[in-house]
């Protein structure tokens, strides 16, 4: 070592010596990377592709979103198909950005415990779905999922959702005011319920830009008000569903990022 | 102090402003109590009340019980603060494991330790449970303690604000709580390691200031020219983690007396966001936080300087610049644009020369006493516990490159890359730390046993290895059979084939996640035999803060 402070050491003084240089310093440097990473997401206009199908959850599926957080799916369940060879072939068409902006937040996850969830809307019939949550195991005998028969007996909260719908719209989620004040009976017309089901598909179709993206049946294949089961039912059979596939242009150069 | 003192006269301003705070606690508690939309927040909401009551009887008790002049004594260090950290850290060290352990053999054996009638078990509910114990509760307690503690001998002064150490042990403990019985009702964000609702968030907030508060003042206070190079590190993580912590957790709750919130951001940006927040976690929480424990416990467990001053500057300033731009690494593939993606993977390579700096410096700091890595198990464990960060942050960088995460993405290469972090880097130093400290503030010529020091040493390495080994077996594994195709140009593996094929690897896990805990458990019975007095006492029952016959270093 040499007997003389080098430069570093000795005009690096000035922030040990100072308390408040030192935090000033520390503040730039860690911010630097952050503002040049995140900042240009917010206003490059080829992040998200321009694509029609995609729309706001209904308050059913919604409701069912919320459970799935609530439950901790994502901690197995990734939703974002990479554009790699054996995931394509085993989930389909690799996740675009578009199809989870209206996820707040994003549901990518980062762990495949069980398999991507990004496109399962479909790919199982409703009561496969529902035993399957009832049970794992009495479907898949090797699998390691937990039970949720409890959401079997389970109405979901119906008097939250219009304000849930609020809070997001003034997140960005364009619902608009008939929506959120018809948001209970949407729930449980789409649910098998008794209710107005033209007004209810054709708005949403709406904001979707493409016909038949809303499925209305009774999941649960069980009478009365919309269960949980009902709910994340709704939610699984929706997703990777919103955009057509077939008429999407991978290839072209407006989608490329 | 004189008979006519007045009470008045004798409140202390510190603890008059932290009874206020609770007082605003108390008022919406109650409200949220009275007025809840859901259940799950009307349980917080008693809790909240609860707490903050208990709080303010036991702030006033002990504010009419103390002298007003012997109060926060600035001539002796504040050590009660300290203690209560380690032992915190210690009781929800074991907490943590022991829910680690749980949830892998949920995962090993999904017919015996489910309970379809008890929801709240499941493990999508307690891997965050898991996840928040040993970071937030297990690695933050580690970090306040020793921070509190060193600070205070860097510095050579007292820690200030009088009750505001305490506010921040107990408000940290108040968030673990609100945290933990959480996602077991299950309230959730689902963004990882961020998991809890906006009102948690908030609580957390206050806290941070009032510890960044209590930090910056007591640095101001130091009686040494310098800023020692350990309260840097302690420094940015502070500072780094408020500001990640708000960032990420901007949300718009549905309704103030609800615990269901939304995040304002969404898809691709709320990604980054998180992931930005997620990596830098592990940069600032679980790194930077960890290596000032290194900085300050090695030099003085050996009793030698650290090894190079220059090196800890540059590998400083690189190491916090760096971190921030690696998270997007998280997101190779996906509908992030790639131009991000490139940059987390560049910076996350570059990244690997700042922490084998920090792994240099530490390890080198035994130049001239290597032979303490034969006769102190707990300076073995803390340089194990370096050789741990040398070697997980180099498999990181690896993991960052594109090709490679391709391969182990999604996979348990994940889980066990971070548990060599987890277990072997943050583990083995707190673990050394709580040793030196309970030998140092409970004021103990030795520890109880050094041959319970080995026992936890190498029953914890063996733990270790076979966690990690058995996670890279069913990690590159299952990752190789999703990718695997047959002569026909077919997928050759069902899902569920691979997940049949990690059984082995999990049960191995789970025992290596089973060592662990009995280690830890082992070194909390040495440390409280340590700190019960079972070892003759020092000499000095307690330290002055000062002494006036010391010169400050130039």
């Amino acid at each position: 070592m040499a007997t003389r402070p080098n430069w570093l050491m000795r005009n690096h003084k000035i922030f040990e010596k100072h308390t408040f240089i030192l935090i000033a310093g520390i503040l730039v440097v860690v911010a630097i990377g952050g503002l040049i990473e995140i900042a240009p997401l917010f206003y490059l206009k080829n992040t998200i592709e321009k694509v029609e199908g995609v729309r706001p959850y209904t308050p059913l599926e919604l409701a069912g979103q919320n459970i799935y957080i609530r439950e901790g799916c994502n901690t197995c369940h990734s939703q974002m198909i990479r554009p790699l060879r054996d995931e394509v072939e085993r989930y389909g068409h690799y996740s675009l950005a578009a199809e989870s902006m209206y996820d707040h937040p994003f549901q990518w996850g980062s762990k495949r415990t069980g398999p991507d969830l990004a496109r399962v809307g479909g790919k199982y019939s409703d009561e496969w779905q529902k035993q399957h949550l009832i049970n794992p195991r009495s479907l898949v005998p090797e699998s390691i999922m937990p039970p949720y028969a409890f959401m079997e007996d389970r109405k979901i909260d119906l008097s939250t959702i219009a304000n849930e719908m609020r809070t997001l719209r003034q997140a960005g989620v364009p619902y608009t005011d008939d929506m959120i004040l018809r948001a209970q009976d949407d729930a449980k017309a789409q649910a098998g319920g008794d209710y107005d089901v033209d007004s209810f598909r054709a708005d949403y179709d709406t904001l979707s830009g493409r016909t038949g993206t809303v499925n209305v049946r009774d999941f649960d294949a069980m009478r009365g008000d919309p269960s949980e089961l009902d709910a994340l039912i709704s939610y699984l059979q929706v997703l990777g569903t919103m955009v057509d596939f077939s008429t999407y242009e991978a290839g072209d150069l407006d989608n490329k990022r | 102090m004189a008979a006519g003192v007045s009470r008045a006269q004798g409140a202390d301003p510190s603890t008059l402003t932290v009874g206020l705070i609770l007082l605003v606690v108390l008022v919406f508690g109650i409200s949220g109590a009275a007025n809840a939309v859901d259940p799950r927040f009307g349980a917080h909401a008693w809790m909240l009340t609860i707490a903050a009551f208990a709080w303010l009887a036991g702030l006033l008790i002990w504010h009419e019980e103390s002298e007003p002049g012997q109060r926060f004594d600035k001539t002796y260090y504040e050590e009660g603060v300290v203690k209560a950290g380690v032992i915190a850290t210690t009781l929800w060290g074991i907490a943590g494991f022991l829910v680690g352990l749980i949830i892998a053999l949920q995962l090993t054996f999904p017919n015996l330790f489910y309970f379809p009638d008890w929801g709240w078990t499941n493990f999508g509910r307690m891997r965050p449970l898991h996840t928040s114990a040993v970071i937030f509760a297990f690695g933050g307690n580690a970090l306040i303690a020793t921070s509190f503690y060193v600070v205070q001998r860097t510095c050579r002064t007292r820690l200030a604000g009088g009750m505001w150490p305490w506010f921040v042990f107990w408000g940290y403990q108040l968030f673990i709580v609100l945290a933990g019985t959480g996602y077991l009702m299950g309230i959730s964000q689902s963004k990882e390691y961020a998991e809890p609702e906006w009102y948690a968030d908030l609580w957390l907030t206050i806290v941070w200031v009032a510890y960044l508060a209590v930090f910056v003042a007591t640095l101001l206070r130091r009686k040494e020219k310098h800023i020692y190079v350990a309260n840097w590190f302690y420094l940015a993580f502070i500072v780094t983690i408020a500001m990640l912590h708000i960032v990420n957790n901007i949300s718009l709750p549905a309704s103030v007396f609800g615990a269901k919130s939304y995040s304002l951001f969404s898809g691709v940006q709320s990604a980054l966001i998180q992931w930005w927040y997620g990596h830098n976690a592990v940069g600032f929480f679980l790194t930077a936080g960890f290596l000032a424990i290194m900085y300050y416990f090695i030099p003085k467990r050996v009793e030698r300087p650290v090894w190079s001053y220059r090196l800890s500057i540059v590998h400083f300033w690189s190491l916090i610049f760096i971190y921030i731009w690696a998270g997007p690494h998280h997101l190779h593939y996906t509908a992030l644009p790639q131009w991000a993606q490139t940059l987390g993977m560049t910076f996350s390579i570059m990244l690997w020369m700042p922490s084998w700096g920090g792994m240099i410096n530490g390890l080198m700091t035994l130049s001239g006493a290597w032979d303490k890595l034969r006769t102190d198990p707990v300076v073995r464990m803390l340089v194990v516990s370096v050789a741990f960060y040398g070697m997980a942050t180099f498999e990181g960088p690896a993991m960052s490159i594109r090709e490679v995460n391709a391969l182990s993405h999604y996979t348990d290469w994940g889980i066990g890359h971070v548990h060599s972090g987890a277990l072997g880097w943050v583990g083995f130093v707190t673990f050394g730390a709580l040793y030196c400290l309970t030998q140092w503030v409970w004021k103990r010529q030795k520890l109880y046993s050094n041959a319970l020091v080995e026992w936890h040493f190498w029953i914890a390495t063996l733990g270790i290895v076979l966690y990690i080994t058995s996670m890279w077996v069913s990690g590159i594994m299952e990752g190789l059979m999703w990718r695997a195709y047959n002569e026909f140009g077919f997928l050759s593996y069902s899902f569920i084939e691979t997940v049949s094929a990690k059984h082995i690897s999990y049960i191995i896990r789970a025992l290596g996640g089973g060592l662990y805990l009995i280690g830890a458990l082992i070194m909390a019975y040495n440390l409280f035999r340590t700190a019960r007095g079972d070892v003759p006492a020092e000499d000095r029952k307690n330290v002055p803060a000062a002494p006036a016959n010391l010169q400050p270093a130039e």
